[in-house]
């Protein structure tokens, strides 16, 4: 089954196979019998074959059209990963429809954007929590006809005339689909591979969302790409868990998945990933880094309560790897010692650490969504794991750079992707072009036209350059590089990332813009901290009491000083050492805008909303207090207030002399 | 189709219970309909937990009747209880704390296995085919009561909060008819009592499973009972709906106090 890899799809080489529907009928037809969806569901995985599943989809689109779903319609789909969601696409891209797959966790006020501006008329929820989001807000959005619920839970109270419940739709699909028999098949018949095959919003960074419109052309050249370079083919699985709505679930999860067929698997529900992934043992994996710091944080906490033996054991061996384990993954030439240490390392930590995050069976992992601290890329490959960053945005399908296998360089992103041309513009932006461009942001002709030059090449916003191997490295978004008022370049991503590294240290915010020192906010982990503070008998009433203890402040200024020792070591951001940090009393979470959903800093935002602390930081004071407003899950709001005390970091000398070389 | 509250199937009457000289409850009269869920509140010593424990059996009342489902005794066994469908919780947390939260909820499957204990250590025949059977049913109530990532967590290790949720999941597990809850929300913050609240009234809602609970917060008593029965010094001093309980003088003079 897995003979040809040639860039093509491996099982079903044919020229008609130009849009999802017929991959998925493709796929039916010829390996009809393989596994191509399981979810976990009861406490037992439960699995769907290709046959089945494109019946489920033939169902869901007949029950859509049955609705009065229509050629150019889009379709709105909220809800964690699972099966008949996704499905839910695939059926409505048979009917010449636009899947919008929106953020789970967004509150409703949010979702009012989205609805309004690509003018859903149908949406298929996975329950009633969503459900209830959507009535809260279905008076702005008259628009809104239709709202479908996968899980019926809790829903039978609701006799609202406008609320169907997908198995009753799938039913009434399956109907029509016998009545019918030409009308689908006619209908994907239609399907061309220039439509548009998904809206995905972009997380509005910077102002409104726009719907980046993808052709079945671009995600298929994309997932082709990405696929033959990685080898992957019909025998991986992949764990989908991240949120429907970002552009990596859509290429790996649905676009890949169908394009060379392999299995998606969904987990239990969102607080299960740990374990789901651990029992699946998944092929291919990704993430983005924040998943892989929390993992990190995760073991480094349990070895800390590991018995003094056990952690002797561990940080012994996690030297060795740090010493030769990426090198080994490489290929590169490594002394014979060091090579038999790694395996019997491998034999007593790596392998069995491996077991524990589930990822004994990995043959790739990718991350992408934000620049990983290189510390932290370092410490999965040493322990052979294959994990590559990847660089892209939504409107490139997330698909510009790979990183080739034996050729990881921790600080680029690898060699642009197979069809994909990549250009540095005069002032270090990064500009793609190839097939898996966006088609327009929808509606909105001007942005389009912003976003794409005139010779047809993506501005992205990146800074970055090529290096001599022709491998592109990312600084910093082009616009939040600054300078000092010393003409000093100042990347806060950069300084942030090496922040992140220390499991205490959750998110960190560094400014220094037309500043003459750095300074930069902290959040601690409530996790790694905590548990720090237990063993040391540290009572604390909650996050605000906790981030404001001396200990705490002493920990992590310690965790500071280190990490300007080490920009001391490079002339070219010796002068971005932090001078003076404070902890901040309340997580930044995305709910009070702080955060994109995708877990991104938003500088511009929280720079105004904590306007006066930067002030502080910049005065010499030593406290200043501060009072917040922050909104709980349910949509209530709060204040929450402190005496954020401030502190000043030991800076260093500059060794210019050791990076001479 | 909202639940229909039935016929009374629970009927206490004049039940008195006394420890030696220290009278617990005296005389006291109220019923439960099927369906409902039934408050009983009071402040601490009115002998709230007592009337749980003369319902379930744990306590014999010296004096009175009770009518449970058309049939008249004086009072209840613990065993005629459980195997009549009633199950509950305990005030402080009664589970298995070094067992996993899916053995936790097994064990209250008990009473239904039917196989016997050399059949279950063999695990073989009939007796594997009845824990899958058991098993199942115990996942559905993980899913109601969204638990799954604890599924394997030893009980002792949870948070208070999650424990008393396992515990209302193994009362779940026994497929009740009526449910006995005592102080289901004592110790838990506001987003923890929100939680236990929508599972009450979800339970309640779904399985149309009978509640009677002990509660002390007065907002959740208000909001999720349909009728309130107040107990002080071991004496009924108030019966009838929220609204009316909450205007009852004898009520708020024995909640604030009076001025005398």
């Amino acid at each position: 089954m897995t003979a040809s890899l040639s860039g093509a799809a491996p099982d079903v080489v044919s020229a008609a196979l130009d849009t999802f529907p017929r991959f998925l009928l493709a796929h039916a037809r010829t390996r009809g019998a393989r596994p191509a969806i399981r979810e976990k569901d009861l406490g037992i995985w439960q699995s769907w074959t290709w046959a089945e599943a494109a019946r489920e989809v033939r169902g869901i689109a007949c029950g859509l059209a049955e609705l009065g779903f229509k050629r150019g319609d889009r379709l709105a789909i909220i809800g964690d990963n699972r099966p008949r969601l996704y499905w839910s696409m695939c059926a409505a891209q048979m009917l010449g429809g636009i899947p919008v797959p929106m953020y789970q966790d967004a509150v409703a006020q949010e979702m009012i954007f989205v609805l309004q501006d690509a003018g859903i008329h149908v949406a298929i929820v996975e329950d009633q929590e969503q459900v209830d989001k959507l009535l809260e807000v279905k008076d702005q959005c008259p628009e809104l006809l239709h709202i479908v619920y996968d899980e019926p839970r809790g829903m039978r109270h609701y006799s609202q005339v406008f609320l169907h419940g997908l198995d009753e739709l799938v039913a009434a699909g399956k109907i029509h689909d016998a009545n019918h028999n030409q009308f689908l098949d006619r209908e994907i018949a239609q399907g061309q591979p220039g439509d548009t095959a998904i809206m995905l919003y972009t997380s509005g960074t910077t102002g409104k969302p726009k719907g980046v419109c993808q052709t079945h052309h671009a995600l298929i050249s994309a997932a082709q790409g990405g696929c033959s370079f990685d080898k992957l083919d019909g025998d991986d699985e992949i764990l989908s868990y991240l949120p429907m709505a970002w552009v990596g679930d859509n290429l790996f999860s649905y676009a890949q998945a169908l394009v060379v067929g392999f299995t998606v698997n969904c987990p239990e529900s969102g607080d299960t990933v740990m374990t789901d992934l651990r029992e699946i043992g998944p092929t291919f994996y990704f993430a983005p880094p924040r998943v892989f710091e929390n993992m990190l944080t995760q073991v480094m906490i349990r070895m800390e309560d590991a018995s003094a033996a056990k952690r002797r054991m561990f940080h012994y061996f996690m030297d060795v790897a740090k010493r030769c384990g990426a090198d080994i993954l490489d290929g590169k030439p490594v002394a014979g010692a060091d090579r038999l240490l790694y395996a019997l390392g491998d034999l007593l930590v790596y392998g069995p650490l491996k077991n524990v995050l589930g990822m004994s069976r990995i043959r790739v992992a990718y991350t992408a969504g934000a620049a990983i601290g290189p510390d932290l890329f370092r410490f999965y490959r040493s322990i052979g794991i294959n994990l590559k960053q990847l660089y892209g945005q939504t409107e490139t399908c997330a698909y510009v750079c790979l990183q080739p296998d034996r050729q990881i360089k921790l600080d680029s992103v690898g060699l642009p992707a197979p069809g994909v041309e990549i250009k540095i513009a005069d002032n270090g932006e990064i500009l793609v072009k190839g097939p898996m461009l966006l088609k327009e942001y929808y509606q909105r002709p001007d942005a389009t036209a912003e976003s794409i030059n005139a010779e047809g090449y993506f501005m992205t916003g990146d800074a970055g350059f090529l290096d001599e191997d022709g491998h592109l490295k990312i600084i910093d978004r082009a616009k939040d590089v600054g300078k000092l008022t010393n003409g000093a370049m100042f990347a806060p991503n950069y300084i942030e990332n090496k922040l992140k590294f220390f499991s205490y240290i959750k998110e960190a915010v560094a400014f220094g813009h037309d500043r003459d020192m750095v300074c930069a906010f902290i959040n601690i982990d409530i996790g790694a901290v905590g548990n720090w503070a237990e063993r040391r008998g540290l009572a604390y009433a909650g996050y605000t009491d906790l981030a404001g203890k001396v200990e705490i402040y002493q920990m992590i200024q310690e965790c500071i000083e280190e990490v300007n020792a080490e920009l001391a070591r490079d002339a070219m951001v010796a002068d971005t050492q932090i001078h003076r940090f404070l902890i901040l009393h309340k997580e930044l979470d995305p709910d009070d805008d702080e955060l994109t959903r995708t877990r991104k800093v938003r500088r511009g935002f929280i720079a105004e909303k904590y306007g006066v602390l930067i002030e502080a930081l910049y005065s010499g004071k030593t406290t200043q207090f501060i009072e917040t407003q922050v909104r709980f899950e349910d949509g209530r709001t709060g204040k929450v207030a402190a005496d954020l005390v401030i502190r000043d970091a030991r800076v260093f000398p500059h060794a210019a002399v050791k990076t001479a070389a | 189709m909202a639940r229909q509250i039935g016929d009374v199937i629970l009927d206490l009457k004049n039940i008195s219970l006394a420890f030696g000289g220290v009278k617990a409850l005296t005389d006291i009269s109220f019923d439960v309909r099927e369906h409902e869920i039934r408050a009983i509140i009071g402040p601490n010593g009115a002998g709230k937990s007592s009337m749980l424990n003369v319902i379930n059996g744990v306590y014999r009342p010296q004096h009175g009747e009770i009518v449970f489902h058309g049939e008249h005794r004086h009072d209840m066994d613990t065993h005629a209880a459980a195997e009549a469908g009633i199950a509950r919780t305990f005030q402080n947390i009664a589970l298995f704390k070094g067992m996993s939260v899916l053995d936790n909820l097994m064990t209250g499957r008990n009473l239904k296995m039917k196989c016997n204990f050399l059949q279950h250590a063999l695990w073989w025949g009939p007796a594997q085919r009845e824990e899958l059977e058991h098993r199942k049913k115990v996942e559905e109530v993980i899913d109601f009561l969204e638990i799954e990532h604890i599924r394997k967590t030893p009980v002792g290790r949870l948070p208070y909060g999650l424990q008393k949720r396992v515990e209302l999941g193994r009362a779940l597990a026994a497929e009740p008819s009526m449910l006995l809850l005592d102080e289901p929300m004592a110790g838990m913050n506001v987003e923890e009592k929100q939680d236990m609240c929508r599972f009450i009234l979800d339970v309640n809602d779904q399985f149309g499973t009978t509640i009677v609970l002990i509660e002390h917060d007065m907002g959740v008593v208000m909001d999720i009972s349909d009728r309130v029965v107040v107990l002080d010094y071991g004496k009924k001093i108030g019966d009838g709906v929220p609204a009316d309980v909450k205007n009852n003088p004898e009520v708020i003079a024995a909640y604030l106090g009076t001025q005398h």
